[in-house]
């Protein structure tokens, strides 16, 4: 005798897990090039919302065993949480830098290496003929 | 920034960028972004430190690093507009120096 074992895939459980993956990384490897998506990253908030919604619609189409589309669920609603974290908190702790220079204050000078380990003078930047001044761009690094 | 540093080159204003990679890693970036305002070196962080920009342990494997901030400094080492960002992932924007830049002698 053939037992029809019917395994249908629950479609909206596994798409929205695989969209909470995808949103989360779609944030870091393409939304974040965007200053309108990376600043409030509404687009990749939207892609998890969708997400969320689906799992909860697979969630409840379950039937039978529960387990596996509780723990499915649980880890995509947790995947948008530690997106949240990261981008609305984790982004937030600076140092204070309560003396940086201010408006008014004079830039303390440098001598630093170029691309070319040439030293570049900040003074040598400011007394170019036709230099109004300098964009001195802090930056945390390539990585 | 790129795009818009003809922009700032017209009135009169060069880009300049600070961190504490090493010039190589620089070069790297550099060439990958088409970047060609220079990038410094700041190795130990020592010009970072003197504008309190200090972000300790933040860095890959828990390398000191700057946190994101600009400075618009005029001929007279005065700082004229600078932008501490709360949020690093939230950047000035390049209007907003042109607009300082503006005012400048």
């Amino acid at each position: 005798m053939q037992f029809h074992m019917s395994r249908r895939i629950n479609w909206p459980l596994w798409s929205g897990f695989a969209l909470s993956i995808a949103a989360f990384l779609s944030y870091f490897f393409f939304f974040v090039r965007f200053p309108i998506t990376r600043d409030v990253p509404w687009a990749t908030l939207i892609l998890f919302a969708i997400a969320i919604v689906l799992l909860v619609i697979g969630l409840r189409k379950t039937v039978g065993r529960r387990i596996v589309a509780w723990i499915v669920t649980i880890l995509g609603v947790g995947i948008c949480a530690f997106f949240c974290a990261a981008v609305f908190i984790g982004s937030r702790q600076l140092p204070a830098s309560e003396h940086a220079p201010g408006i008014g204050a004079t830039a303390p000078g440098f001598v630093l290496l170029d691309t070319n380990r040439h030293p570049v003078a900040l003074s040598q930047l400011l007394a170019e003929p036709g230099s109004k001044g300098v964009i001195l761009i802090f930056y945390r690094g390539y990585w | 920034m790129e795009e818009h540093l003809a922009e700032f080159r017209a009135a009169g204003i060069q880009p300049v960028a600070i961190s504490v990679d090493t010039p190589e890693e620089s070069r790297d970036l550099s060439k990958k972004a088409g970047y060609t305002f220079p990038l410094l070196s700041d190795r130990d962080a020592e010009t970072i430190r003197r504008y309190d920009l200090l972000h300790k342990g933040a860095g890959e494997h828990g390398r000191d690093i700057a946190r994101p901030a600009e400075f618009l400094v005029d001929r007279n080492d005065v700082v004229r507009w600078r932008n501490l960002t709360g949020d690093f992932r939230v950047r000035a924007r390049p209007e907003q120096i042109l607009d300082a830049a503006r005012t400048m002698p």
